[in-house]
């Protein structure tokens, strides 16, 4: 006599991490990375900083590596082609294909069409530049190209992600837990190009250092500009953060201050065991840009929260030290933040 | 070669402008404006929609009656169950053309004759024809595309059969957040927003630490500071297959801009005497047209060539 098969386990919460050199990726790996997301050293991904990133070469190596760990490798080629230069995206996934990726995670609709019909057998992720915000979205997008996880926009409250997971079951959620936080709906905002003429969307890059200048003022002050734009100003001796765009401070309605977000990191750690309750698929950690060390330690900290969580004894992960200003926010999980 | 006439499209208002107003403005284009085609219906902030939405068929009908083509915009932020149920709403409905902010409406236009709005990430010719083959039948480029990359684009659209359409004038709408800055500049949050936005009719200016102007808050919305003006670009843009360009809806006078675009386009008047009518028109303005020439978006590159 047969027993009817039981219902398979939910499959637990993953951690996808950064890496944007081999030693970060060894450093994810050992320190319990489910998975770790790589782009090459081009415009074709998100991250694109001069002396990151790999080469075919070191990529097909690395996919080698976290294979023999026992661990997953996807690359990021999740900007949006260049018209004209499409080729070079082309190329990219033709590589990732070849190198044995596990997924890649594109955002380019068209790039999309192409991995479908050249890799039928290439698991597609969606990026969150692509901006997939509800369950019609995704559906025509698995529907279109077989997409099987999407990486839900940073604009979407816990709520909203948990009824949007099980709204768009079998296709997986991966939502960001840690790491740098962009407050604009990504893969559409367009400040980093109007002031520097380089975008994230089509150059991988949002407020390029080499727009950035750091000048002395005559009272000692330190002024961050981006290009020719004044982003920020810090009396002398204290700590200077990155001049990103939108965490710059400005004047408007009578008032200076922060008026889009604080110098702050994304950590929603605290949301670890609501998003497991929520069916959500993958936790991912933002910091392709960081050295090993931090990947290690955000990596581990994360790592054993979710394992603590899914034993039932959930506590913070200790990770003030590697928050941007020492402050982090919630973001758009806490309805507050709108 | 001859050219078919280029048409002018008044894109969806961005503002939030009181509902009399709002009505006074669209009778004024209906009867005085040359423009081809108008975009109706709330982009920015599904807060704001009520507001207007019961307006829109005798608006749309007034517009009709004057020979404009009636285009409805979607949200270009989706997130709530009944702002998708709004955009379901508007692609099943069969009177009037639907432009595609998102990829909610994308998803919900597939299949019947529609059009994409340039919050949508059209950037290479590739995603075009997808664009295309679902059934758009006129695409408006996003903002940042360089001169180059608009050109390719072209090419790839005379095959498909797809009207390329660019902005040509006024703020160019930069970033959509979750975040309302115009509530947070006031001390509010999005939810308990008073409607701040309705103080500004033109944006909330935002300036630099220096006083520089910078960007406009609008809302969810973030638009340049600038106002994009490509009065000497539009020779070139048509010579490259665009047919059509889109002006952003600010708060001056929109029938003489359009009188102006339409007088360069028709050759009547050169464009460097219709950009010194656009400088009056709009008194304290800046202009821009970066992003055309692969610069920075807010600088201005004198164009290469007259029309």
């Amino acid at each position: 006599m047969t027993r009817p098969a039981s219902p398979p386990a939910p499959k637990p919460l993953a951690l996808v991490c950064p890496a944007g050199t081999p030693a970060a990726l060894d450093a994810a790996v050992e320190a319990g990375a489910d998975a770790v997301y790589c782009g090459y050293a081009d415009a074709t991904n998100a991250r694109n900083f001069p002396g990151l990133n790999f080469s075919p070469v070191e990529m097909r190596a690395a996919v080698a590596r976290t294979h023999r760990a026992g661990r997953a490798l996807y690359i990021a080629i999740n900007t949006f082609p260049r018209a004209g230069e499409e080729a070079v995206w082309h190329r990219a996934v033709d590589n990732a294909a070849e190198a044995g990726a596990d997924a890649v995670i594109l955002a380019d609709l068209g790039l999309l069409a192409y991995a479908q019909a050249h890799h039928p057998n290439l698991r597609l992720h969606l990026s969150v530049q692509a901006a997939a915000s509800t369950p019609e979205a995704i559906r025509y997008l698995a529907q279109a190209f077989g997409v099987q996880r999407v990486v839900l926009p940073r604009v979407l409250t816990l709520a909203e992600v948990t009824a949007l997971t099980a709204a768009v079951a079998p296709v997986e959620t991966e939502v960001f837990a840690f790491g740098g936080m962009c407050v604009m709906a990504e893969g559409r905002c367009q400040l980093s190009s109007y002031v520097t003429g380089q975008s994230p969307n089509t150059h991988g890059v949002c407020s390029p250092a080499g727009a950035v200048q750091f000048r002395r003022e005559a009272g000692g002050d330190v002024t961050a500009r981006l290009n020719d734009i004044t982003i920020d100003r810090h009396a002398a001796g204290s700590p200077a953060g990155y001049p990103t765009l939108c965490k710059g401070r400005f004047r408007a309605n009578g008032t200076t201050g922060y008026l889009f977000e604080e110098p702050t990191s994304l950590n929603a750690a605290d949301h670890i065991p609501g998003l497991i309750a929520g069916g959500v698929r993958a936790l991912k950690i933002e910091g392709r840009q960081r050295g090993h060390a931090y990947v290690a330690r955000v990596v581990a900290e994360f790592r054993r929260a979710i394992d603590a969580a899914v034993a039932g004894g959930f506590t913070l992960p200790d990770l003030a030290s590697e928050m941007e200003g020492g402050r982090a926010t919630a973001g758009a999980y806490d309805r507050r933040w709108r | 070669m001859t050219l078919e006439r280029a048409k002018l499209t008044l894109g969806p208002l961005h503002f939030h402008w009181p509902t009399a107003q709002r009505r006074d403005f669209y009778a004024r284009i209906a009867d005085e404006a040359p423009v081809d085609t108008v975009i109706l219906g709330e982009v920015v902030c599904s807060k704001r929609a009520p507001f207007f939405d019961s307006h829109i068929p005798e608006v749309a009908e007034r517009l009709h009656r004057a020979g404009k083509e009636v285009v409805l915009a979607s949200l270009a932020l989706v997130m709530q169950a009944r702002e998708r149920q709004a955009v379901l709403d508007l692609a099943a409905g069969d009177d009037f053309l639907v432009e595609a902010n998102d990829l909610t409406a994308v998803a919900a236009c597939a299949g019947r004759p529609h059009t994409v709005g340039p919050l949508v990430a059209v950037y290479n010719p590739g995603t075009l024809e997808l664009m295309a083959r679902q059934g758009a039948t006129r695409v408006c480029l996003p903002g940042e595309l360089t001169g180059d990359a608009i050109t390719a684009l072209a090419r790839a659209a005379m095959i498909t059969g797809t009207e390329i359409e660019v902005q040509a004038f006024g703020r160019l709408p930069l970033a959509i957040s979750a975040r309302c800055y115009h509530a947070r500049a006031h001390g509010l949050h999005k939810d308990g927003c008073r409607y701040v936005c309705e103080k500004h009719p033109d944006g909330m200016d935002l300036d630099t630490l220096d006083g520089t102007p910078f960007l406009a808050v609008n809302g969810v919305q973030t638009l340049s500071g600038s106002y994009l003006d490509l009065l000497g670009d539009l020779g070139r843009l048509r010579a490259a297959g665009v047919s059509r360009f889109r002006l952003s809806p600010q708060d001056c006078d929109m029938v003489a801009v359009a009188e102006s675009f339409r007088a360069v386009l028709d050759g009547a008047v050169p464009a460097a005497q219709a950009q010194d009518r656009l400088r009056d028109l709009c008194p304290g303005r800046r202009f821009s047209n970066g992003f055309l020439h692969g610069a920075e978006g807010k600088s201005y590159r004198p164009a290469v060539g007259a029309p």
